[in-house]
């Protein structure tokens, strides 16, 4: 089984600046992956080091099952699509296409066409006119038409509109249904990215926070509130992520595998910005301390 | 052919969203057997969504034995979830209707009437099991 991604120990360092740190992810192939993570996070590092555009510092990393960019066809299984969806703007519609089909050995000129048909973009019109979802429309046209195996998104909806961002997204849903390719998608918002991804990798000062499937991710968070008290004496199989205490109060989000079973917490199922906000909160225990694990009686 | 929409704020996953709107399609006799469910690249063409939230849900349906896929064809409705049959749901409602015109004109809100209307039904749901 080739992964989209398996990155070992990886990271890049600027100068004495540390971009990215300790980056140690697996991501099967046919995922669509979130990476998500403030500005200056790493992000967009990460996936320039996919791509190929930078070369890490330290550690190892492969895409789509080879170094990346080591060669004419790893190029051709790897598409990077910039931020801001980067097209020439005094060059049309066709032009770019015909780019595309000159610079892509495996460009799909089919599929490229029709797509264009499809969201209604006029051949002859230059793309410095076009607006910014449908400039963003035809940047994934010619990403899709050179047939990857694996697509890489900076910030790809950051720019537009709400409808113009859930066209964009349809219509890389669509095709990752049809064709089954790996995507990694990066957002500062997780609200983007909540319902097109199934796997999550956050990134907070430039390291891997979470990286996880996202319906695993949900089911082993929750939200616990109650009575005041010591969260030291919680059971060692709840991990806090984030608490907050009031004189009266303790609300805490934990990372467990089984049911909180103390009756004196109230629990709440999260949604995935719960989780990634919490984890982004900061009060993370790097090194939990030994507990008992509370048990039922039999 | 149905279509599905999602709530993000109601706080139930994606892929629970799609089986409780199939269930609730059939138990109204709105999906019957032999209909076909939108195929998984409609669905995520519609809703943006991740097309393994779709065929999760589509196999959840599978497992139940509500639905079967064709391989090739499509995901087709194999069984009915209407217990009543739907003629019986008409004086239902029409009774669920003047009810509901009565408890309004008492002065209930709508969140009271719903309040009661969950209490009652679990007070009624209590009583058969005991």
């Amino acid at each position: 089984m080739i992964s989209a991604l398996t990155a070992t120990g990886l990271g890049k360092c600027f100068g004495r600046k540390w971009a990215l740190r300790d980056c140690t992810v697996e991501i099967e192939q046919g995922r669509v992956a979130g990476l998500v993570g403030p500005n200056g996070a790493g992000k967009s590092t990460l996936l320039n080091l996919m791509a190929g555009l930078l070369a890490p510092s330290e550690g190892s990393l492969e895409v789509a099952g080879n170094r990346p960019a080591i060669d004419e066809e790893q190029l051709g299984r790897v598409g990077f699509l910039a931020q801001d969806s980067p097209v020439y703007a005094s060059l049309t519609v066709a032009d770019h296409l015909r780019f595309g089909a000159h610079m892509n050995p495996r460009w799909d000129r089919a599929f490229a066409q029709e797509r264009v048909t499809a969201i209604d973009l006029d051949p002859k019109q230059r793309a410095g006119k076009l607006s910014g979802g449908q400039r963003a429309q035809l940047a994934l046209t010619i990403a899709l038409a050179k047939r990857p195996e694996l697509l890489l998104l900076d910030e790809p909806v950051a720019s537009l509109d709400p409808l113009a961002r859930r066209e964009f997204l349809a219509a890389l849903a669509a095709y990752v249904a049809e064709h089954g390719i790996s995507v990694v998608l990066s957002s500062h918002l997780v609200a983007d990215l909540e319902r097109v991804c199934d796997f999550l990798v956050l990134l907070s000062a430039a390291r891997v926070q979470l990286a996880e499937d996202v319906d695993t991710l949900l089911a082993r968070h929750r939200r616990i509130f109650g009575p005041r008290r010591d969260l030291d004496r919680l059971p060692s199989d709840l991990r806090v992520v984030w608490s907050s205490h009031t004189d009266k109060q303790t609300t805490a989000v934990v990372r467990t595998d089984g049911p909180v079973l103390d009756p004196a917490w109230q629990i709440e199922e999260l949604t995935l910005e719960d989780v990634v906000l919490a984890y982004m909160g900061g009060s993370a225990e790097a090194e939990p301390p030994a507990r008992p694990k509370l048990g039922v009686a039999r | 052919m149905i279509e599905f929409h999602l709530d993000s704020r109601s706080g139930v996953s994606p892929y629970q969203q799609i089986v409780q709107q199939v269930r609730h399609a059939l138990r109204l006799g709105v999906l019957e057997p032999g209909d076909q469910l939108p195929t998984v690249k409609d669905v995520v063409a519609t809703l943006a969504i991740n097309p393994n939230t779709v065929l999760k849900a589509y196999r959840e349906l599978e497992h139940s034995g509500l639905v079967a896929g064709r391989p090739g064809v499509g995901t087709f409705v194999t069984a009915s979830l209407s217990d009543a049959p739907l003629a019986a749901q008409v004086p239902l409602r029409r009774e669920l209707e003047r009810w509901l015109v009565k408890a309004r004109s008492a002065g209930l809100d709508d969140e009271s009437i719903e309040a009661l209307f969950r209490d009652s039904f679990r007070s009624a749901s209590a009583r058969d099991i005991a």
